[in-house]
């Protein structure tokens, strides 16, 4: 396979259906449901559950795909319908790629049927965070201690996106990660499975937050919270890293997860960027102004310039995630490009969008435009997933080959 | 593309093979001579010879201009970051026969390509020369003040022209000029009457000579002059070498990060490597991540040329961002290394000098 930068036509297809999507379905909610904040978008969440897993029209099955890039750019592009709407889309979420990655065929089938099935929409979520342990995940205080045929967790976790969705619907599920051996450190870390309504776990708050307000982001606490033995995901043996039996992901395994998701963060931030530039674009076009690529850069007015640059780390985040991406596809270890590319995507469209509003004037920090609110939008791509800090510094341990211990 | 082709990013075996083959012509070969050409300003000439035997050019031509090679941009773009990261001024020096023999190839005639391709692709090695940056404040290469006036059957040129690379042994310069028609590219003897060189001395690219030229009625037969076609010729050259200096960009970046890096490691102070330092190892990664973006967007550039897209868009944002990329990274090599990074028995001082010019350079190297 040679170098290419261009979509098959299935991708090409998938894109367009997902743009008309976003454009119809998506935008027309944008500015509601910021401003209902926790409210359930029920037009978004029945529209996107009564046509789920629709192809776009065309699409040739037995045709090459691009595999994850695909998946990339369905977030672009629903990100740039609505970042919270595309959040709340009743979906397994992160707490379903845990479950594909470390569950068993009996796990997966038991958690991921009713996503599949004809009744109500159904959310997963993963909690990790809290309230003393964002990045540094290893030092997380919840607890999950044996007890007959079952665990007993106990503990608060706290910025669970989508975690309202997933604890108070039934058939949805929260994945918890809780140590069984606090003394073991990360090797005592491991992933449960509660399902919605698990008497014990008690949604007690949504946070107010900067933008992505569709987006449901819960406080969740574990008290006496009891899950059967089998819903943990993979082995219940507390053992270092090295020593793990093999097909036993652990923490490590945990984290690995991450490598899958990074890219899917970044193409949603391209997609609140791209909303931002080209909502920039049409403004600058209709007062005559239009980037003039091949003129010298003395000609350049101070916008031009602007606008080029945006643009061309639009592109570089786009292309960086991408490659990530594509790793994938090949089946490649892509924990650095990962990281690279959720980095780059985190800070480009943070401040894309920050210039979006300030180039565009009053009428950007005005609420009557959408470029507002994809600022504020945007930059939660900077800290979920790993912050900004935390990608740098994977990136620096991968380039420089020292460990955790080594470069903390 | 064929509907066979899925999104990737990975070079293709054969290209993964040019690579790797001068990559290490220019860890053996080029930079070992790059100080030492940067301090004497003169290329090693040696260094030149034994680059013609890779054929770059017959490699870089596609077999109806009588090459063998895939005559892909994208395969060029490989080739000028490989030789840049060895060293800017030798890696320009090297590709310089494509300033004259790519524009030839793409709007030459058949006689034309007949007339001077085969030059290139002897045993010697035959230096080429472009000639469109002009010395003015906001000179627009793609609307050059040089002009040409017909002549009877000849055309006049009169203009500047500078940062020229002017190579010993060359025998040609492809000089562009505004015609009523439109831009165009003209190939010109460099004992032309009325055409004068004068060396120049710049911050940077000490190493490869360049000069200022004048033309005073300098008379081209018209079958010198390659296809007008409104323009067009003369756009997809400068295009083709926005995105070549591109690629070198990164090629420059990139051999600076990795000085940068190595040092880092091995630097001691308070009792550990520097690189342990967050300060150090974080600029470092935004280093690695800006020269992997970059040569991603410089890599689009190229492969929108290889589809027959104009590209100039594309190649306009990959100039912009390796231009930026490879300053920030030279700079930050120079601090990595501190005072080291200062002194001239190091390659970042250089690489910093020569980093700023791709502010300025249009037409040292081609895809």
């Amino acid at each position: 396979m040679p170098i290419c930068f261009e979509l098959t036509r299935n991708t090409q297809l998938a894109r367009d259906h997902f743009r008309e999507i976003a454009r119809t379905r998506m935008r027309p909610l944008a500015r509601k449901y910021d401003d209902l904040e926790h409210a359930l978008p029920t037009e978004w969440v029945s529209y996107a559950w009564e046509n789920r897993g629709r192809a776009a029209q065309g699409t040739d099955l037995s045709a090459p795909a691009d595999g994850f890039v695909q998946v990339c750019i369905q977030a672009e592009e629903l990100c740039w319908g609505d970042a919270g709407l595309y959040l709340r889309t009743p979906t397994p979420g992160l707490g379903g790629s845990a479950v594909a990655a470390a569950g068993t065929e009996e796990q997966k089938r038991r958690f991921l049927t009713a996503f599949h099935g004809d009744g109500p929409p159904v959310w997963g979520a993963m909690a990790i965070t809290e309230p003393g342990a964002g990045s540094d995940s290893a030092a997380i205080q919840t607890t999950a201690s044996p007890d007959g045929d079952a665990y007993v967790l106990n503990g608060t976790k706290v910025f669970c996106t989508g975690g309202e969705g997933a604890s108070q619907h039934a058939g949805g599920f929260v994945v918890v990660w809780a140590t069984l051996d606090r003394a073991a450190g990360r090797a005592g870390i491991k992933a449960f499975v509660v399902p919605a309504g698990t008497p014990g776990m008690q949604l007690v708050g949504l946070e107010n937050k900067l933008g992505i307000r569709a987006s449901d982001t819960a406080t969740l606490v574990f008290e006496n919270c009891r899950v059967p033995r089998e819903n943990l995901l993979g082995s219940a043996e507390v053992k270092p890293t090295g020593k793990r039996a093999a097909g036993d992901p652990g923490f490590k395994g945990a984290l690995a997860t991450f490598d899958a998701s990074r890219p899917i963060v970044a193409a949603m931030a391209v997609g609140v960027g791209r909303a931002a530039l080209e909502c920039l674009m049409q403004e600058l076009a209709a007062h005559g102004i239009a980037p003039r690529y091949t003129a010298p850069r003395a000609a350049l007015s101070a916008i031009e310039r602007d606008v080029m640059e945006m643009e061309a780390e639009l592109q570089a985040a786009r292309l960086l995630t991408w490659r990530a991406a594509a790793m994938m596809n090949r089946g490649r270890p892509n924990n650095l490009e990962a990281s690279m590319a959720k980095a780059k995507a985190g800070r480009a469209v943070t401040r894309i969008t920050q210039k979006a509003v300030e180039l565009l004037g009053p009428a950007g920090y005005s609420k009557k435009l959408l470029v507002e609110k994809w600022m504020r939008d945007a930059k939660i791509n900077d800290i979920f997933e790993g912050t900004q800090q935390i990608n740098q510094l994977i990136v620096a341990r991968r380039i420089l080959d020292y460990s955790s211990a080594m470069l903390r | 593309m064929g509907a066979r082709s899925v999104i990737d990013f990975e070079p293709s075996d054969e290209q993964q093979l040019i690579v790797e083959t001068l990559h290490q012509f220019a860890a053996r070969e080029i930079r070992p001579r790059a100080r030492a050409c940067d301090e004497s300003g003169a290329l090693p000439h040696d260094v030149l010879h034994a680059a013609q035997a890779l054929g770059l050019v017959t490699n870089a031509l596609d077999a109806a201009a009588g090459g063998d090679g895939d005559g892909r941009a994208v395969t060029a773009a490989l080739i000028a970051e490989e030789l840049a990261w060895g060293d800017l001024a030798i890696g320009c020096a090297i590709l310089s026969p494509q300033l004259l023999a790519l524009p030839i190839a793409d709007h030459g005639s058949q006689a034309q390509q007949a007339r001077w391709l085969p030059a290139f692709q002897g045993e010697r090695f035959v230096p080429g020369a472009l000639a469109v940056l002009e010395p003015g404040f906001g000179a627009d290469v793609f609307a050059p003040a040089t002009r040409a006036q017909r002549d009877g059957e000849a055309w006049l040129l009169d203009g500047d022209k500078c940062l020229v690379p002017w190579i010993e042994g060359g025998e040609h310069v492809l000089v562009t000029a505004s015609s009523e028609a439109g831009a165009r590219g003209f190939v010109v003897a460099r004992d032309a009457p009325g055409l004068s060189a004068t060396p120049e001395r710049n911050l940077g690219l000490a190493g490869l000579p360049t000069v200022a030229l004048s033309l005073q009625r300098v008379r081209v037969p018209e079958a010198d002059a390659l296809a007008c076609d409104d323009g067009r010729s003369v756009r997809r050259v400068l295009t083709r070498a926005r995105v070549g200096l591109a690629a070198a960009a990164v090629g420059v970046a990139r051999a600076a990060y990795e000085i940068a890096r190595d040092y880092a490691k091995e630097r001691h102070a308070f009792g550990a490597p520097i690189a342990t330092k967050q300060a150090i190892a974080f600029r470092l990664a935004d280093m690695a991540i800006e020269i992997d973006a970059a040569r991603l967007l410089t890599w689009e550039a190229a492969w929108r040329l290889d589809q027959g897209d104009d590209a100039e868009r594309e190649a306009a944002l990959a100039q912009q961002q390796t231009r930026r990329v490879a300053l920030e990274v030279a700079d930050g090599a120079v601090q990595v290394l501190g005072g080291y990074g200062y002194i001239r028995d190091q390659l970042p001082e250089m690489q910093l000098r020569n980093a700023r010019g791709f502010a300025c350079f249009e037409g040292l190297a081609l895809v």
